[in-house]
């Protein structure tokens, strides 16, 4: 990291002429940093976290966790819910093949909050930007709100409100494909490059947002308004991440910016569960296997979960 | 020898569907490409990532969209 940031002063003050300390050398030292590490994060992370999920197929995921009890289940759920691969578009044949193989409605819902939260692309983005403290204290609350969230659910036994035919689905048991060392390795190329193919324009565009923010916007800009002070900055910012889902990649390094203005921390935390957790997309998916109740009941509770860790790290931190 | 695309209309499942015309073209094998998008048909084959690729009634991946080359191995 420290061969970059050189780099990155050599190329901006040395090369470029620019003076440190001026609004266009800061933003544009810090463009520069800012992509180059997170490139390099993303490309090595995303391929190794590519070779651990080539071994966890959903499939695999459903049998360890068919019939778990509540509690274990959730906790297991949350987990796996790292590992899985998951996209929002295979959410309704994820969810039939869960809950008609047997896995409880509540450990179902944890593994789905926690997928999508606890992604590599949010954690290598909160690592690189935030350092490794926030990035575990990310991954903590994050299995904690799919593992309460899914407990909560599991209790209020909305069974029900699950769309009907979704009982009467016949499931085959596809066997699990095993994948060859060498398999994994071309599943976890493609999947790396694919994935950065599809998220390097919002990283580039949140880079350089953040980078004028960083250059431009007087400090303690936000400190009024989304300090820990304003009780409102957390349910706002959680209403705010809901439409920006699936641009974790480009909404960090922005939120980054704003946290150096004067953004609580909790708030930041809050914001970013938002992005990841809640997405309209998914609730528009969803509402093909849930009835209306229970998929307000699932935002509700993950929207709350997440108001209240925004909270808890303003009062703490 | 019959070929079945399982997905819901993804931009994934058409690049599968695609990829398996190119990749049966490129083999110059005589297949019936099927694209299956209905979720009880996809559900009976076991499948919960599309999208998947079905030959001959076996699930033989799901979850990814590969490249035509890599599709004709599985054919």
């Amino acid at each position: 990291m420290n061969t970059l940031k050189h780099t990155a002063d050599y190329l901006t003050f040395d090369l470029m002429g620019l003076t440190p300390g001026t609004r266009l050398g800061e933003a544009l030292n810090f463009f520069l940093y800012d992509t180059t590490k997170i490139f390099l994060l993303l490309t090595t992370i995303i391929f190794v976290v590519a070779i651990i999920r080539a071994s966890f197929p959903p499939e695999r995921t459903k049998r360890i966790l068919s019939h778990k009890r509540e509690y274990i289940g959730n906790i297991l759920a949350a987990l796996l819910g790292i590992v899985t691969p998951f996209c929002s578009c295979s959410a309704v044949p994820l969810f039939i093949g869960f809950v008609e193989s047997g896995v409880p409605l509540g450990v179902t819902f944890s593994f789905l909050i926690s997928s999508p939260m606890v992604n590599e692309v949010a954690l290598i983005m909160l690592w690189g930007l935030f350092g490794w403290k926030i990035a575990l204290i990310y991954i903590g609350t994050g299995l904690l709100v799919a593992i309460v969230a899914g407990i909560i659910i599991g209790r209020l036994k909305m069974e029900k409100y699950v769309q009907d035919y979704v009982w009467k689905m016949q499931v085959g048991n596809a066997e699990i494909i095993k994948m060859t060392f060498r398999e994994k390795i071309d599943y976890a190329r493609e999947y790396t490059l694919g994935l950065l193919k599809k998220i390097w324009p919002y990283v580039v565009a949140g880079v350089g947002l953040g980078a004028f923010i960083h250059g431009y916007v007087p400090q303690d800009f936000l400190a009024r308004w989304a300090g820990r002070d304003n009780p409102f900055a957390v349910p706002v910012a959680v209403a705010l991440g809901v439409p920006l889902y699936s641009n974790a990649a480009g909404v960090i390094p922005i939120v980054h910016a704003l946290m150096e203005k004067g953004m609580a921390i909790g708030t930041v935390l809050a914001f970013m569960m938002a992005v990841t957790a809640l997405s309209l997309p998914e609730a528009v998916i969803l509402s093909n296997v849930l009835k209306k109740p229970l998929l307000a009941t699932f935002f509700g509770i993950v929207a709350l979960a997440i108001v209240c860790v925004g909270y808890l790290f303003n009062a703490i931190l | 020898m019959k070929i079945e695309v399982l997905g819901t209309g993804c931009t994934k499942c058409k690049m599968l569907y695609e990829a398996v015309q190119a990749a049966v073209k490129a083999k110059g094998i005589e297949a019936e490409i099927v694209k299956v998008e209905d979720m009880p048909s996809i559900m009976k084959y076991g499948v919960m990532s599309t999208p998947a690729l079905v030959v001959d009634g076996k699930v033989v991946f799901s979850g990814k969209s590969p490249s035509a080359a890599e599709i004709q191995k599985y054919l």
